[in-house]
């Protein structure tokens, strides 16, 4: 009797010291998390102004703004979603819908999911010999838009691939059996049931392509130009390079490093923002289409 | 009941189908007359869905599965390889055994099909949305909501739209696998009284495991064993005096 009683005794301390364990795990990652979003608001929060935010950097990056590399990262971004997101959805159906079964299908797909575990760097070096040099882009908008959607490519891809696979096969049958053709079905079913799916892919391609450094660093990026760019073969200052290049060259590190958690600050809302509209898309079709 | 051949609309003849190597339909013909109802019983797996499936192709969708033999609909074999499907497909209407609307308003579920027509006229799409809906019984539940998700509907609602979808494309052939399978006594009722009232109009195959359901709303009745036709003939004398020993058998619940 009694070592029954210690023993479900002990069973309970054992869940106890579990659950504190991963509860424990838990809080070390918000921690974190706190950590970081401590950080950059109260280094960075004092140098937000509208100046910052609308003017162009002054006095070798010790004052004014950051504008342009607001600007260049949104070019960027759009940039290579824009390139992306057609060339990665047309894949994704190809591959999911009209491609050969089996053998082939999977070899590409792992190819693909080979291309996602690239370092970054690695395409800013394929952005630099291909897009600069070969097509003779120039570091600009283009080669650094081509860099980054290519960066963020099989992400897209294999987001619409599950999204598209987890459209119900039921009612591709009743588009078919009502005499639609494969395309039509693909169009007007499949894809916006798979549309909340996509969109998840698209949101997390912006956030990254947003936040990356390397692949622009030789195909885009610029410490500093006079004013904004006036094309797409113009070079442009963005967001993650600007932080690198103040925190690594110049004369007057503490101004400067303020400057950068500002910037940081800036690339955290930014991304947020971005996600926000995606997610807000993304509800938008859900509650249209979900079952 | 006496039928003349002329009254034939779909004639299957030597109908083999295989899944790879099994071979799921075995040497089948079978005539299927101008509005009338036929009703295809017979234990699960015997190739029932198989078999009504050929008939607006949609086993096309399977890898690797391959059908020999001809069905012929307004002399056009339907199987073969030339024969345009999307045509066909439109011809014969089919109605699932889960209801399946597409996710999206029950007027877009009924509009689909004539959008997909390049239908343009938005009188007539309008026509046509409220006359496929009186059709299927429907009419009256929701023509207040029509802007509803479809998906909002009860079960027996949503497979009355599945037909009214099917009818909006002015089918002349349907097929109805296991349509009432998941629904209730009340909702089965109303596809039942459907049935018989679309028969006037249009030539029916239905799949049932449902015998009074069979008897019910047939004219003919084909019962299938193991990928075989066993026995095909009107309805009243295969649930009577049925010819066939396994048929007899089947009925009478000995197996099955
Ligand atoms: N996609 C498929 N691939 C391989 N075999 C299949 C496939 N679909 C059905 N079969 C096989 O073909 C045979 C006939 O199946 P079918 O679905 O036509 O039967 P059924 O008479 O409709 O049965 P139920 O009454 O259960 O619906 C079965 O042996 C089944 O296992
Ligand atoms: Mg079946």
């Amino acid at each position: 009797m009694k070592i029954r009683i210690s023993n479900k005794f002990s069973s309970a301390v054992k869940e106890k010291i579990g659950f504190t364990f991963l509860a424990l795990c838990i809080v070390i990652t918000l921690l974190f998390l706190a950590g970081i979003i401590y950080l950059i608001f109260s280094n960075g929060l004092e140098v937000i102004s509208w100046e910052f935010l609308t003017s162009v950097p002054r006095k070798g990056m010790t004052a004014g703004g950051v504008a342009p590399a607001i600007v260049g990262t949104l070019y960027l971004t759009v940039g290579a979603v824009a390139f992306a997101l057609p060339l990665g959805l047309a894949c994704a159906i190809y591959l999911n819908e009209y491609g050969p079964r089996g053998f082939i299908v999977n070899i590409i797909r792992m190819s693909i999911n080979n291309l996602a575990g690239v370092p970054s760097v690695v395409f800013g070096l394929f952005g630099l010999a291909v897009f600069v040099k070969f097509f003779g882009f120039g570091v600009s908008i283009l080669s650094g838009s081509l860099t980054l959607g290519i960066l963020i490519l099989p992400g897209i891809i294999s987001a619409s691939q599950e999204a598209l696979m987890a459209a119900p096969y039921s009612i591709r049958e009743a588009s078919l059996a009502l005499g639609a053709t494969q395309w039509q079905t693909i169009k007007k079913t499949v894809l916006p049931a798979a549309m909340p799916g996509i969109m998840t892919g698209v949101i997390l391609s912006v956030a990254r392509a947003a936040g990356e450094t390397a692949p622009i660093l030789f195909t885009a990026a610029t410490f500093y130009k006079r004013g904004y760019p006036d094309s797409i073969f113009s070079e442009v200052m963005a967001l993650p390079y600007h932080i690198y290049a103040l925190m690594t060259e110049g004369t007057k590190p503490d101004k400067q490093t303020a400057i950068a958690y500002g910037c940081a600050l800036l690339l955290l809302a930014i991304t947020l923002l971005i996600s926000a509209v995606a997610i807000y898309l993304r509800n938008k079709y859900r509650s249209l289409y979900a079952r | 009941m006496p039928v003349k051949n002329n009254d034939v609309r779909i004639k299957a003849e030597n109908v083999d189908f295989y899944y790879g190597t099994h071979k799921a339909i075995k040497n089948i013909s079978i005539d299927f007359y101008n509005d009338k109802v036929t009703a295809f019983i017979g234990p699960s797996g015997c190739g029932k869905s198989t078999f009504i499936r050929l008939l607006n192709r949609m086993n096309d969708l399977i890898a690797n599965a391959k059908a020999c033999g001809s069905i012929y609909l307004d002399g056009e074999n339907i199987l073969s390889p030339k024969a345009d499907v999307v045509k066909i497909r439109r011809k014969i209407g089919m109605v699932f055994q889960k209801p399946n609307p597409f996710p999206k308003s029950i007027w877009q579920n009924i509009s689909y099909g004539l959008e997909i027509q390049g239908e343009k006229d938005k009188k007539k799409i309008e026509a046509v949305v409220e006359d496929s809906l009186r059709k299927a019984a429907l009419w009256n539940e929701v023509k207040d909501r029509l802007r509803d998700n479809a998906l909002k509907l009860s079960g027996g609602q949503q497979q009355r739209l599945c037909i009214a979808r099917c009818l909006a494309v002015d089918p002349e052939v349907i097929l109805f696998d296991e349509p009432c399978a998941s629904l209730d006594p009340i909702s089965t009722n109303k596809i039942e009284d459907l049935i018989l009232e679309l028969k006037k109009n249009y030539t029916i195959a239905i799949v049932t495991h449902n015998m009074q359901q069979a008897a019910r709303v047939s004219d003919f009745t084909a019962f299938m064993y193991l990928g075989e036709l066993i026995e095909f003939g009107v309805t009243s004398q295969i649930f009577t005096v049925p010819k066939e020993k396994k048929t007899e058998e089947y009925l009478s619940g000995k197996f099955g």
